[in-house]
């Protein structure tokens, strides 16, 4: 199963769904995490962790244990 | 209440909001406080073609979910019956997540404008934007602006005191979710909800809102009830999927995908944008740091260096050396009593001296912090220090706070602001006093270097570095205990750059040492004049000769024997500990005054090389590092906190946690020694 975490910097996937529950999965979705959009992983922080992704036009920083509740589409 | 009407301005976080609001009210502002949180509540007042309104700026928020302290109380306000109408704020650059937003203020029904913001960053990446045609789909007014160059802000003033009105259509999603909302609106009809906002409650009721669902679960007939279950099972088995929250975000980002297409035509190829650019520079992984390193020692030299501390010590200057010795003389021209011209002058002035002397440090802080916070660094220094942060249960932007506290815990406190999350908020107040300040240094230099004169260096860095640890433990402790609750986690925008406008740093500056004044400086003021009585009168009110025979001096004496098994059970300094309370550099100044040195620190620093053994004077340098915050950050904490329990709760805290420190130092040093 390929999640977000998996994305070096420059790399993008397409979300097929989220394995979070309660608050993070509500803030994942209103931060527009849905089903079938692109998120480009853009680098990770000086100490490794969290990373920074961007979608729908804008960066967002997550860090790598909310990042593999995000799982990707297989292939691409 | 006026009979204004009243809008709120709603929008995502680093929407421009704040900037709008400004613009809009100008300096005609009321900062105040959410009830029960610590959340600004700014008001402002428009008048325009003679129509006033008064605006209310509600906290950014992403959506009307139930989750984050500022997402509860925009919920409860919008759907509160004191607001009229919404002023929506949509960045344009960020158009997509902005609109879901909008949309979930949509299904609210009010009267409603939308103002899109941004517009010079969408026409300088080439973007053209169809506004008749947005406005088509949305069914509100929609007002293409630049807040900060004012463009528009007229025409945003017309719509929003003529043409504010009720949404001419309500979103039809696609995949049943609009058909099943649509239901479910009918099906409400008969309870007490606001009518127009049914939309809004079909949608949360039919993805399971938990708090909805208690507050008009009980209310509904059973066939309702089932009939709204049937709908919901529906709308997520029409989906193939069992979860109604991601079917229903999965569907109005598809409708909005569907509104920006036919809406926004954006350039063939995508250019790198400025914030991409920078970020290519400043959080790269190895110039980040650095870079970071730089930006926070120039905060921290200018507050607390030779800027800060001049114009803090020019206020004390002008208080103490130029205003009291005058009004001093006044009062003893024309005969007044003694203890009456110490009371004015020393306690009274005196206190107001010591809420003054804190201002310019935080004005210039808060100068830093509008500005780190404004042009969008903020975020990314929550990025960067995130990881270290978070083994003590702390998150990256607790670093500002913390690395203030070496300097002023009075305005690192206030720092805190900063943060959204509550449970943070609190546990970084909390350690932020762990942080050695300033004024514990010159108490570190002398005991130090009376008793250990040729390792003072090393003995004021290892206090340092045990604050540093004592408050990693105290962070252990806390979180095991009162913050038990998992954290939200760190999703975190990191919002485009931008230029901080010179008028809303300037109003921010100003507001804060506003409410640091008028909040904590009362209770600071209050505190000065009765410390001041304390130590100059004795318990039968006769006026102390020195300060051992005070009240304050009394005390001290009573409660000595506690400090015994810490090593130190000289009267002398657990007097000197209370001064402290005051002002920690006081605890030297009192034990020169108690032992009889005067000014003289070299006979000062003689007589303490008899009165400590090594381990007694390091034990008591403990005590001192780690024991309560003076009394100036304690009320910023009472303050910051929301109350006297949180703040004597951590007083108390950190006075226990100081003193069994202090008692294992000793008592295990003396083993060895």
């Amino acid at each position: 199963m390929k999640t977000l975490n998996n994305l070096r910097p420059g790399q993008s996937g397409v979300v097929d769904r989220i394995t979070a529950e309660g608050a993070l999965k509500r803030h994942f979705l209103d931060m527009g995490i849905t089903k079938g959009v692109v998120v480009t992983m853009e680098r990770v922080a000086p100490f490794g962790d969290p990373v920074a992704v961007r979608l729908r036009g804008y960066s967002l920083s997550l860090r790598r244990t909310e990042a593999k509740k995000i799982v990707l589409e297989a292939g691409a | 209440m006026n009979g204004n009407r009243t809008v709120a301005i709603i929008g995502n976080p680093n929407s421009g909001k704040t900037t709008l609001f400004n613009r809009l009210t100008g300096s005609n502002q009321h900062v105040g406080n959410w009830p029960g949180v610590t959340v600004d509540r700014k008001t402002g007042h428009i008048c325009h073609d003679g129509i006033g309104v008064d605006i209310v700026d509600l906290p950014g928020i992403y959506s009307l979910s139930p989750y984050t302290q500022e997402e509860i109380i925009a919920r409860e306000y919008v759907l509160s019956d004191e607001l009229d109408g919404i002023l929506n704020i949509v960045d344009a650059a960020n158009i997509e997540r902005n609109l879901y937003l909008t949309l979930q203020l949509i299904s609210l029904g009010l009267p409603m404008v939308v103002a899109l913001g941004f517009m010079d960053d969408v026409r300088a990446q080439g973007v053209e934007i169809n506004v008749k045609e947005l406005e088509r789909r949305l069914g509100v007014p929609v007002v293409p602006i630049s807040a900060k160059k004012g463009e528009n802000i007229h025409d945003l003033l017309d719509e929003l005191v003529h043409g504010m009105r009720v949404p001419a259509l309500q979103p039809t999603y696609l995949h049943g979710v609009g058909a099943a909302i649509r239901r479910a609106t009918e099906l409400l009809q008969p309870l007490s909800m606001r009518r127009c906002s049914l939309p809004f409650y079909a949608a949360k009721l039919l993805e399971g809102d938990t708090a909805l669902w208690a507050k008009y679960g009980g209310d509904m007939p059973r066939n309702m009830r089932e009939q709204l279950d049937a709908l919901a099972e529906g709308m997520h088995s029409h989906a193939n999927s069992t979860d109604n929250e991601m079917v229903l975000a999965d569907a109005m980002y598809d409708y909005i995908e569907e509104i920006v297409r036919a809406c926004f035509k954006r350039p063939r190829e995508h250019k790198r944008t400025i914030t991409e650019q920078i970020d290519a520079i400043v959080l790269h992984r190895v110039w980040a740091l650095p870079i970071f390193a730089f930006f926070m020692f120039l905060m921290f030299w200018t507050t607390f260096g030779p800027i800060g501390s001049w114009l803090g010590s020019g206020m004390e200057y002008l208080i103490l050396d130029l205003i009291a010795p005058a009004v001093e003389g006044g009062l003893t021209a024309i005969g007044t009593q003694a203890w009456l011209v110490g009371l004015i002058c020393d306690g009274a002035i005196g206190g107001v001296g010591g809420v003054v002397s804190f201002l310019p440090q935080i004005v210039i802080l808060f100068f830093f912090l509008s500005i780190l916070e404004d042009t969008g660094y903020l975020a990314r220094v929550a990025f960067i220090m995130d990881t270290l942060l978070r083994r003590i249960g702390l998150s990256g932007k607790s670093f500002v706070p913390m690395l203030m506290g070496f300097g002023c815990t009075t305005p690192a406190v206030m720092a805190a602001r900063t943060m959204e999350n509550d449970a943070d908020r609190r546990m970084t107040i909390m350690l932020t006093p762990f942080m050695s300040c300033g004024a514990k240094l010159p108490v570190y230099a002398l005991v130090a270097g009376a008793i250990f004169p040729a390792h003072q260096g090393l003995v004021v860095i290892s206090l340092y570095v045990l604050g540093i640890l004592m408050g990693v433990v105290a962070g252990f402790i806390l979180k095991k205990t009162i913050f038990r609750e998992v954290s939200s986690g760190f999703v975190l925008e990191l919002p485009t750059y931008r230029m901080p406008s010179f008028k809303g740093t300037v109003l921010n500056m100003w507001q804060k040492a506003k409410d640091f004044i008028t909040r904590a400086g009362t209770i600071i003021f209050l505190m000065s004049v009765v410390i001041w009585l304390l130590q100059n009168f004795t318990p039968t009110l006769a006026v102390a000769q020195d300060a051992g025979a005070s009240i304050l001096g009394v005390i001290g004496t009573a409660i000595a024997p506690i400090f015994a098994p810490l090593g130190f059970n000289a009267w002398q300094e657990s007097v000197a500990l209370l001064t402290g309370l005051v002002a920690k550099e006081a605890v030297v100044s009192t034990m020169s005054v108690l032992y009889g040195a005067g000014g003289d620190s070299a006979m000062l620093s003689s007589l303490l090389g008899s009165v400590f053994t090594p381990l007694s004077g390091y034990s008591f340098l403990v005590f001192t590092l780690l024991y309560m915050p003076c009394m100036s950050a304690f009320a910023t904490i009472k303050r910051e906190m929301g109350g006297w329990r949180w703040a004597i709760g951590a007083a108390a805290f950190q006075t226990v946690l100081a003193y069994f420190t202090a008692l294992v130092i000793y008592q295990v040093g003396s083993l060895f020694l």
